[in-house]
């Protein structure tokens, strides 16, 4: 079988994989690194459940050839918390506004919402619901995962009720 | 998804070579947003796959006053934040601000949209309407193809098997022009257009007649068209008179053929481009008048 050798920074750590040359980058990411938050849902480009950060972009990992990454920095909701586990910003306000109920879209749904904050700090619920539109939940009804995203203000800082 | 030999060349000569040298066992691939699901699905069994990423020089997008120019790997997403896109060729920036998702958007290309000869393609209309020239590389040489003339059926294009589109050239619109497109879906986002409406109008200022009309038609026959019997009686009429929109819509109507498919009727079809037509020259002259207040 055909490999491609495929070097690039994976949540920080400079890394190397050898696959064959139609894995996408989904399945490199679950098989040779284990990395089980980024999940596979529709595998069509359609629910966003596999959502990762390729070069600070959001992008749908099931849609991506993993050659594609070669030289690029890639970022899965593994490497979003800080030092000693502690969570994202985004991490909390989702576990205090109850906007995780199965979870399988969750990791999704940080992902978009980490990109979008960090090209609009401030978005209003409509941008928040434009800009997560690709990503699906079918348990949660959404209102809470608005509530959570809004919640984490400019700065980085929790700013929802209670903090 | 069948295995296959990834190639990543690094300029646009040895891209047509290798395309040249393995025929229709080749494919190239973009953002790969058609491809790899075409991949998934088996409908496309290329056993190499050679990707445009590495190639330079076209995914910039460049505007020199006359003309504009699009590489051909410049992702949706970028000529959603393009100003200059945005400012001067607003129906460009319409056909991407609802284009799949963001994540959709990052990957893929304008030229992916284009060469995979979709009849939902989201670019082509307003590319119609603007009279895009298509600038394509193969083992001769360059080539441009109008993109009114690319089109030859759903999936069929002008496009030889060992050419790469690398760029898509656009002529700066005359002063007082403006446009819109809409594409008219079930659903508010994620979803395909049952039809696409693009247009650019050009109005002679002083006396608020419409100097010319070019209007892009997308999914109202088997492949894009151009509204010419409608740009026809447009031109040289009242443009703010909704009286001859409506009449302009029948027009349009007679002069396109939508097929019905699994999305929808013919008949539906038409409908929607009665009623389409004058909504989307409004919304474009309601952007020339805010253009006119803000001088
Ligand atoms: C979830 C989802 C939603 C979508 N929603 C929309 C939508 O709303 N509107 C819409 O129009 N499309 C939509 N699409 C389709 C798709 O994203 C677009 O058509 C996109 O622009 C294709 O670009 P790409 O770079 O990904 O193409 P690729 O998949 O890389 O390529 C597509 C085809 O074009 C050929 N090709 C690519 N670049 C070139 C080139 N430079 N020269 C010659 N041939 C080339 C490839 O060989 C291939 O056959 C959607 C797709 C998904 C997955
Ligand atoms: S698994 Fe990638 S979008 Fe659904
Ligand atoms: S929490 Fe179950 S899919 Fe979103």
């Amino acid at each position: 079988m055909i490999q491609v050798k495929i070097s690039f920074q994976l949540n920080g750590d400079a890394v190397t994989a050898e696959v064959p040359d139609h894995t996408t980058l989904l399945e490199m990411l679950r098989e040779e690194f284990e990395l089980l938050g980024v999940k596979e849902g529709c595998g069509h480009g359609e629910c966003g459940s596999c959502t990762v950060l390729v070069d600070q972009k959001s992008v749908n990992s099931c849609l991506m050839l993993a050659a594609y990454v070669n030289g690029r920095t890639v970022q899965t909701i593994e490497g979003l918390a800080g030092a000693q586990g502690r969570l994202d910003p985004l991490q909390e306000a989702f576990v205090k506004h109850g906007a995780v109920q199965c979870g399988f879209c969750t990791p999704g749904m940080i992902m978009s919402a980490k990109a979008l904050l960090a090209e609009n700090p401030n978005p209003s619920r409509d941008e928040i619901r434009w800009g997560m539109a690709g990503n699906l939940c079918r348990c949660t009804g959404y209102v809470k995962i608005v509530d959570a995203v809004e919640s984490v203000c400019k700065g980085g800082c929790s700013c929802g009720e209670g903090s | 998804m069948k295995g296959f030999t990834y190639h990543e060349p690094n300029s646009i000569g040895d891209a047509v070579n290798l395309l040249n040298d393995n025929g229709a066992r080749a494919s190239l691939i973009a953002g790969g947003t058609d491809l790899v699901i075409k991949m998934k699905q088996g409908k496309s069994e290329p056993e190499h796959v050679i990707s445009l990423q590495s190639i330079p020089g076209i995914n910039e997008i460049k505007y020199s006053g006359e003309e504009l120019r699009i590489g051909s790997m410049v992702t949706h997403r970028a000529i959603e934040q393009s100003k200059i896109i945005r400012d001067k060729f607003s129906l460009l920036a319409d056909a991407v601000d609802n284009l799949g998702s963001v994540q959709v958007r990052n990957l893929a290309t304008i030229g992916g949209n284009i060469c995979n000869g979709a009849p939902s393609a989201d670019t082509v209309g307003p590319l119609m309407a603007l009279d895009a020239v298509l600038l394509f590389e193969g083992p001769e040489g360059e080539r441009s193809i109008p993109i009114t003339e690319f089109f030859h059926g759903p999936g069929k294009t002008a496009q030889a098997a060992n050419e790469i589109l690398k760029e898509i050239v656009i002529h700066d619109l005359p002063p007082g022009s403006c446009s819109r497109y809409i594409k008219y879906t079930r659903r508010k986002a994620m979803d395909l257009p049952l039809l696409g409406i693009a247009l650019v109008l050009v109005s002679d200022g002083a006396e608020d007649v419409c100097k010319e009309a070019r209007i892009g038609l997308t999914l109202a026959a088997p492949t894009p068209i151009r509204a010419t019997k409608t740009e026809e009686y447009v031109a040289g009429k009242p443009l703010r008179s909704s009286a001859m929109w409506d009449e302009a819509g029948n027009i349009a109507v007679n002069e396109s053929s939508p097929r019905t498919s699994f999305r929808t009727t013919s008949a539906y079809r038409k409908k929607i481009i009665q009623a389409l037509l004058p909504r989307a020259a409004f919304e474009a002259i309601r952007r020339l008048s805010e253009q006119q207040r803000k001088g």
